[in-house]
């Protein structure tokens, strides 16, 4: 009748050892997040360390599954309560994902020939998305999630998992093929 | 296939998430086709481009460091007071020790721990405040009038949060009586589904780790901070359960 947690019931230090094995070897996957997500390294630490402590205590609602998802969920949840808290303005509020949709489907749209760019520029490039299109960005590239895991992990359809990401690769060819030009932005 | 179709497809394709049968459509008309060609291989430099080892930050050493040090600080807290009650078993006989293990081993086998029974007390008066029309004594969605009513009806003041800005809204509150004390009792929504949040000043046993249960088709979790314990409970799915009680922990500050 009743399922309780099994790890409510062993011991602390039985419980510490356990999640230093499973949880804390993801601790650059959160950080990697945090930082993409925060902008800098201060704030991406105290979001880091504020989602860990967060995560330890409610390790007990673990489930065995995927460590690293579970903690990168906490991680996003700790860093748009940290982000309402402490940068309101930054709270993208409701993307209009439909009209996305719409501009996306243009097919003449990447007439260059994309190069392989420099860690630097691809780097600005990201920052300067909007806080939801890093987020899947560093989701599906960086750390390879899938279209469904991602979903899950951010608690949107899956819909609009695939908007974002068609949303975030066109922003970031657009910027990419303009390094290129000749009197582009480099 | 044409390129208005294949255009879409190209992304999938390069993040494996496409079927076999499309790839075979999609592979014929790249092969036919230099603009979808060009975007195809365009795709794959993009990915490139992100997967450069030197774009992944990695957590500094400190950090790390910190975060475990505040990990074993918090648990060996906890063990001593489990080593005291050690010391004063060895104190006494072997035999006594024995045979209260044993004892405390059958009671807590054989009987509902406090803890369940409490999860008890818990979803019964869940399901009252739902049947009666008895759920709220105080209704309101400003966290700054439902803190105040409590005042003088209970000997702590609650913390009390509104989370509309995470889509569960504040609803109101009441006195409620759990496990032999008055309680204060907020109520929450999200979308159809009622959430009451119980909360209590939290006793030294009190201060373990969250823990979550499902009962009688609701869903269970309580957790302790900042010297409250927090119990909350509704038919809402647990992942769900869980965000709120993040979000709700995440806007008191961190003990």
């Amino acid at each position: 009748m009743t399922a309780w947690t099994k790890n409510s019931s062993v011991d602390d230090r039985e419980r510490l050892k356990a999640f230093e094995q499973m949880v804390l070897p993801h601790l650059d996957a959160a950080y990697n997040l945090a930082r993409w997500l925060a902008g800098n390294d201060h704030d991406a630490q105290d979001v880091t360390q504020e989602a860990s402590l967060r995560a330890f205590k409610f390790f007990g609602s673990f489930r065995g599954e995927n460590a690293r998802a579970w903690l990168l969920t906490i991680v996003r949840n700790t860093f748009y309560n940290w982000l309402q808290k402490n940068r309101p303005a930054e709270m993208a509020g409701e993307l209009d994902d439909e009209a996305l949709m719409v501009e996306d489907v243009s097919v003449n749209a990447e007439a260059v020939n994309l190069r392989v760019a420099d860690a630097q520029t691809v780097q600005r490039a990201i920052a300067e998305l909007p806080v939801e299109f890093r987020e899947i960005v560093v989701l599906r590239e960086m750390e390879g999630f899938s279209y469904k895991e991602i979903a899950d992990l951010s608690d949107v359809p899956i819909g609009t998992v695939m908007s974002r990401l068609a949303r975030a690769r066109k922003l970031l060819q657009k910027s990419l093929a303009g390094e290129f030009q000749p009197g582009g932005a480099k | 296939m044409n390129c208005q179709q294949a255009r879409p497809l190209i992304d999938f394709y390069a993040d494996g998430e496409l079927d076999a049968a499309r790839i075979l459509e999609l592979e014929k008309h790249i092969h036919d086709c230099p603009a979808c060609a060009l975007a195809w291989r365009n795709a794959q430099t993009l990915k490139k481009s992100l997967k450069q080892d030197s774009l992944f930050f990695t957590a500094p050493t400190e950090l790390r460091r910190a975060i475990k040090a505040e990990l074993r600080s918090q648990v060996e807290t906890k063990s001593r007071w489990n080593f005291s009650n050690w010391n004063w078993l060895t104190t006494a006989t072997t035999s006594v020790a024995t045979a209260c293990l044993v004892l405390v081993l059958t009671l807590s086998l054989t009987r509902p721990s406090a803890e369940q029974r409490l999860t008890q007390e818990i979803v019964s008066s869940n399901i009252r405040s739902l049947m009666a029309d008895h759920m709220l004594d105080v209704v309101s969605t400003d966290q700054h009038t439902v803190k105040p009513w409590f005042n003088g009806k209970l000997d702590f003041s609650p913390p009390v949060k509104d989370l509309a800005a995470q889509q569960f809204p504040l609803i109101g509150g009441r006195l409620d009586y759990i496990g032999g004390r008055s309680v204060a009792a907020l109520v929450f929504h999200r979308n159809k589904h009622v959430i009451n949040l119980f909360i209590w000043p939290a006793s030294e046993k009190d201060t373990k780790p969250a823990a979550s249960a499902s009962i009688q088709g609701y869903n269970v979790i309580h957790w302790t901070n900042a010297g409250m314990t927090f119990w909350v409970v509704s038919d809402l799915n647990e992942k769900e359960l869980m965000e709120f009680v993040q979000d709700y922990d995440s806007a008191i500050p961190l003990l």
